[in-house]
C-alpha cells in the first residue's frame, strides 16, 4: 500500500511503503501551519482510513515535543551568546553524578569557571554536597510542584534556572539532572552535549531496557569502577551493550572514589 | 514514567492548532524507540481530557516499529530489541529508518 503525502500547493502523491519513512518527518516538518481543512483529505500516515462524516482531518505533522524543543533552542541560543558550553548529565539514581561533580570541580574549578544548574525533585541536597567544591555559580531548579514531581528537567525549567545564574562570567554549565534513566533523554533542555554516568552496580543489560538514554548520550562514564572485583559485573559484555545501541558512544572507565578516569572525563568536558 | 508529561505537550500543541474549535481525535505517530508505554499514554490523555477544551477528544496512536537498513548487504531488519545491527549479516554498519517517530500527525475537528 501506498502512502499518500499532501504538500503544501494541496497537491497529494503516494510512496511505497519504506522509502517515506523518514523522509516525511523532515520534508513536512515545517508544513504545520499548512491546514488541509477539506473534508475526506486523506493524511500523511493515516492508517484509520477517511474521518467520519461531519468532521474534518486537520494536517498538523508537528514534533510532539515541538513546544519543549522551542524554549530548548531559545536556552541554546542564551548559552551560546554568553559563550557558555552546556553539558547535560543524566544517570540513574545514586550513580555518582554528584560525586563526579565533585572530582570535577576539584580538578577543573581553578582553570575554569564552571555553573551547575541543578535538577533535583524536591530538595537541594545534592546543591549543598556540591557548596564550596570550587563551582563559579549554582542554581537549584526543583522539579516539585505540590505533591510528587516531574522525573526529569525540561527546556521551562533549565530557562528559569539560566536565568538565576551569572550566564557571562561562566565558560561551562553542568546541567545535573534528575536521577532517571527514561525521562531525561526525551527532552532537550539547549545543551551542546549529553553525557551520563552509569555505574557498573546496575548490571550489564541496562543498554537495553533504556536505549533512549544510551543512544542520547555523547560520552558514557562507567562510574565505580573501584568495585569491580567485587562484583559479578562483565565489563566486556556491558561494553559490547552499549555499541550495540549506540556504535559511536565514547566510553570512559572512571570511579568518582577513587578518580580514575576522571582526567579523561574533564578533557572531554573541557573540550565539550 | 514520563507519558503524563507528553500527554500534556499533545494537549499544548493541540490546543494551540485547534483554536477553539470542537475536536473528536487526535492522532499521534510515535516510533518503538521511543520508550513510550502506549497504554499509559492514553490513560494520562483521558486524565487530562476529562474536562476542558479537549474534554470528549480521543487519542489514536499509530505505532512505528523500528527499522534499520544495512549498510553492508542493504537488508532491512525490523528490531524487536533496540540493537541496531543487521538480522542478515550482523553488521553494526546499520541506518536507522524509522522508529525514533514524535509526531502529531493530524486532528479531526467537528464540524458545527
Amino acid at each position: 500500500m501506498g502512502r499518500f503525502h499532501l504538500h503544501a500547493d494541496g497537491t497529494e502523491h503516494a510512496h511505497q511503503e519504506g522509502d517515506a519513512l523518514g523522509h516525511e518527518d523532515s520534508s513536512h516538518h515545517d508544513h504545520h501551519e499548512h491546514r488541509a481543512a477539506r473534508p475526506g483529505d486523506h493524511e500523511v500516515g493515516d492508517h484509520s482510513g477517511y474521518p467520519e462524516t461531519g468532521t474534518t482531518r486537520i494536517s498538523v505533522l508537528e514534533d510532539l515535543l515541538s513546544e519543549n524543543d522551542r524554549v530548548a533552542d531559545a536556552n541554546g541560543r542564551a548559552l551560546e551568546a554568553a559563550g557558555v558550553r552546556a553539558v547535560n548529565l543524566m544517570s540513574s539514581p545514586g550513580a555518582g553524578k554528584t560525586t563526579l561533580l565533585k572530582r570535577t570541580l576539584a580538578r577543573l574549578g581553578d582553570t575554569m569557571r564552571i555553573g551547575i544548574l541543578e535538577g533535583d525533585i524536591a530538595t537541594s541536597l545534592d546543591a549543598d554536597a556540591l557548596e564550596g567544591s570550587g563551582a563559579a555559580a549554582m542554581a537549584v531548579v526543583n522539579t516539585s510542584a505540590g505533591f510528587g514531581g516531574e522525573c526529569h528537567l525540561d527546556a521551562v525549567m533549565v530557562r528559569s534556572g539560566l536565568s538565576r545564574l551569572p550566564l557571562n562570567d561562566l565558560e561551562l554549565l553542568v546541567i545535573e539532572n534528575v536521577g532517571n534513566l527514561v525521562c531525561p533523554a526525551e527532552f532537550r533542555v539547549g545543551e551542546h552535549a549529553k553525557a551520563m554516568v552509569y555505574a557498573i552496580t546496575e548490571g550489564e543489560e541496562k543498554p537495553f531496557k533504556y536505549p533512549v538514554m544510551f543512544r542520547a548520550a555523547e560520552v558514557v562514564v562507567v562510574n565505580k569502577m573501584d568495585l569491580l572485583p567485587h562484583l559479578d559485573f562483565d565489563l566486556d559484555r556491558f561494553l559490547s551493550n552499549v555499541r550495540a545501541v549506540n556504535p559511536s558512544a565514547r566510553v570512559i572507565l572512571a570511579s568518582a572514589r577513587t578518580g580514575e578516569g576522571v582526567d579523561e572525563w574533564c578533557a572531554w568536558l573541557r573540550d565539550a | 514514567v514520563h507519558e503524563l508529561s507528553l500527554a500534556q505537550a499533545i494537549v499544548d500543541t493541540t490546543t494551540r492548532h485547534a483554536d477553539g474549535r470542537p475536536l473528536k481525535s487526535v492522532t499521534v505517530r510515535i516510533g518503538h524507540l521511543r520508550q513510550v508505554v502506549p497504554d499509559s499514554l492514553q490513560f494520562s490523555w483521558e486524565v487530562l481530557t476529562e474536562r476542558g477544551d479537549l474534554q470528549g477528544c480521543a487519542l489514536v496512536i499509530e505505532e512505528i516499529p523500528a527499522v534499520v537498513a544495512c549498510g553492508e548487504c542493504g537488508a532491512m531488519t525490523t528490531l524487536d530489541m533496540p540493537i541496531l545491527s543487521c538480522a542478515s549479516c550482523e553488521s553494526f554498519d546499520v541506518r536507522l529508518v524509522s522508529g525514533e517517530e514524535f509526531l502529531i500527525v493530524s486532528m479531526d475537528v467537528v464540524e458545527v
